[in-house]
């Protein structure tokens, strides 16, 4: 296996299909020159030339309106947002147009759109974790690979897909390394892992929160705590499956994020279980999220609005009381 | 000039809109139409004009009032009225109604609800069209209201930037819903805003068929020939409300009687066949005849129609491709 960058990750996934499918290309801002902000496409111009990497103008509604459009005629664009900040420019197309095109008129819709989010530094407006917003859409699937290995994996089928993906990679997971599988490994939507094996009590997350929930897991161990991490890798779909196998047989669970909790991915989660299994529960489903806030520029701030792994030390100790 | 089957097509065509309009807009009084419909009677000549001189493989995307677009481009009106009925034969099963008219067998992806949307997405067609090196054009329909949303301008830069295959016809009625365009158009110039974009425009006389088919036809040749997007303001007027049963006193009863008795598109393309002996009277009754009999079928065909089956909402909400272990 090949150990490579998150953002790589994505690069060697992109470079493999746009070989095989001459329909395949990218549009965003800043991707031949700088590769773009996260060096996802870097040396992919070069190779694959201008019209297939392709620098737009900072138009969002226009980029994403040029992907439903074309992907409505039969070509695969990805739209690269670089910052899921700049989507909210798009919101039509994405929401009124990209989403509902199938259902009104039948078209397959094969259109990615590409951005990092997620809580990292540099104040309010690069900062958000809004996924539980493009999770909510019917139409749109959502996903928030954690591993090199599940962003390849995962674009590669959107890739071979006919509906369109809203692809979303964490800030502070771009230099991050792992292995990545090789030409035909392709990750469904809709299917989690196990990240971490434990027996006492589960915790379902995705995205960067899966680090953070790793390292609560291996602290634990010193309490002789046994905890289970669950990558959701999709939060839509959800792999309803293997979380409620999961809580059934752990009996305790703490669904996490870093989103403010209020109307989040962890409230859905939450609910569901409650009502499907309530009286396999050991424990009332606990969850892990941010503040309803903004997020500040300082750091102190930004610290005191998300869940740091105390919090999940925190919260795994409570729903152990009960 | 236009060849005289032509010239018979183009009044054949229109008179089939107006009929279409005429009957669609009593139904959708009588409440056979959920959620009302635009119609497009007095703008016919756009949309005929525009659609006589495209191919089978152009790509067009549409706007909130295509009822005139989607006949002329030859969809079945059958179809389409089944559609504004929500009828399971509908042309968007019933999922889309009057504001989403779609025929993909020919390149016709559909009305829009959202102002300014179509003619973005036909921009996103004209993308397809050059990565996928197909001889053909892209052509997006917008109203006179879409030219102050911002993500208009976004595309048509997009579109000179790229040299893309587009052409943009305003289907210019002159009203934003209630509100005369004037009133609301920094500079009112439609042509120059787009011109200061480095895109080719023109104003034409909306109400004229002949006129409108032979700019688009020139345009359609420019585009091929390389010399990027063009713009057509064709200025028409709607001789009804926004919406069906809307009244409005936002135009004098003289403004719009003089549009109906003066620039109408449809007698005014009959004087001129009649004073070129292009057309009797007895074909213009036959024509008219003919126009009433194909709508009355559509009706029946919508009437008797089946709604979509309930247990069938969740189907194409997404093709669950994603799902699949490849």
């Amino acid at each position: 296996m090949t150990v490579v960058t998150y953002s790589e990750a994505w690069r060697s996934g992109l470079r493999e299909e746009m070989n095989k499918d001459a329909s395949i290309f990218v549009m965003g801002t800043d991707l031949q020159e700088r590769g773009g902000h996260f060096s996802q496409v870097k040396g992919l111009a070069e190779e694959f030339g201008p019209e297939r990497i392709r620098d737009t103008p900072i138009s969002e509604s226009a980029m994403v309106a040029a992907g439903v459009g074309s992907a409505m005629l039969g070509a695969r664009p990805i739209i690269d947002l670089n910052f899921m900040d700049f989507a909210y420019g798009a919101m039509d197309e994405i929401i009124n147009q990209a989403a509902k095109i199938r259902y009104m008129f039948g078209a397959d819709l094969p259109l990615i759109i590409r951005a990092t989010a997620g809580i990292a530094l540099f104040g309010p407006q690069h900062n958000n974790s809004f996924e539980s917003l493009f999770a909510a859409i019917p139409g749109l699937s959502v996903a928030v690979p954690y591993r090199p290995y599940d962003v390849k994996g995962l674009l590669k089928t959107s890739l071979r897909g006919s509906d369109p993906v809203i692809f979303i990679m964490h800030k502070k997971l771009t230099g991050a390394k792992g292995e990545i599988a090789g030409e035909d490994v392709f990750i469904p939507f809709g299917k989690a892992r196990i990240a971490a094996e434990g027996s006492d009590v589960l915790i379902v997350t995705y995205g960067y929160s899966v680090e953070v929930a790793s390292k609560a897991a291996e602290m634990m161990k010193t309490e002789g705590v046994s905890v289970e991490v669950m990558d959701l890798r999709t939060v839509y779909p959800i792999d309803y499956e293997m979380v409620l196998q999961r809580v059934q047989e752990i009996g305790r669970v703490i669904v996490a994020d870093e989103a403010p909790l209020f109307g989040s991915i962890t409230g859905e989660i939450a609910s569901t279980i409650s009502e499907k299994l309530h009286s396999s529960l050991k424990a009332p489903v606990l969850r892990i999220g941010a503040k309803r806030v903004p997020i500040g520029a300082n750091p102190q701030l930004v610290s005191a609005s998300i869940p740091n792994v105390e919090d999940y030390q925190a919260a795994i100790r409570k729903v152990l009381t009960f | 000039m236009t060849k005289p089957g032509q010239a018979k097509d183009f009044l054949s065509q229109m008179i089939l809109i107006r009929e279409f309009e005429t009957i669609a807009e009593g139904l959708t009084l009588r409440g056979k139409v959920p959620g009302g419909m635009h119609n497009s009677s007095g703008q016919e000549a756009v949309a005929v004009g525009v659609m006589t001189a495209l191919k089978v493989e152009d790509a067009i995307a549409s706007t909130h009032r295509s009822h005139h677009h989607s006949i002329a481009r030859g969809m079945s009106t059958k179809s389409m009225m089944a559609e504004l009925f929500t009828k399971s034969t509908g042309c968007s099963r019933g999922r889309g109604g009057s504001m989403h008219l779609v025929d993909l067998s020919k390149n016709y992806f559909g009305g829009n609800g959202i102002v300014g949307a179509g003619v973005s997405i036909a921009m996103g067609l004209a993308l397809g069209i050059h990565i996928l090196k197909k001889n053909a054009i892209a052509v997006g329909f917008m109203g006179d209201g879409a030219i102050n949303t911002g993500r208009t301008w976004e595309s048509i830069n997009m579109a000179v930037i790229w040299n893309l295959p587009l052409l943009i016809v305003i289907d210019n009625n002159q009203y934003a819903v209630e509100t005369f365009m004037d009133r609301v158009t920094g500079g009112k110039d439609f042509v120059a805003r787009a011109k200061s974009f480095g895109m080719s425009a023109e104003v034409v006389d909306g109400q004229n068929v002949e006129e409108v088919f032979e700019a688009t036809a020139r345009a359609r040749a420019r585009i091929l020939a390389g010399e990027g997007p063009q713009l057509i303001n064709a200025v028409t007027y709607r001789y009804f409300g926004h919406n069906v049963g809307e009244v409005g006193k936002y135009r004098t009863q003289e403004e719009i009687s003089d549009w109906k008795s003066n620039k109408d598109p449809i007698d005014n393309w009959i004087s001129n066949l009649l004073a070129k002996n292009l057309i009797t009277h007895d074909e213009i009754s036959e024509l008219r005849a003919s126009a009433k009999s194909e709508i009355e079928k559509a009706v029946e065909f919508a009437e008797a129609s089946p709604f979509p089956d309930p247990n069938t909402v969740a189907d194409d909400v997404d093709s669950g491709s994603l799902l699949r272990q490849l």
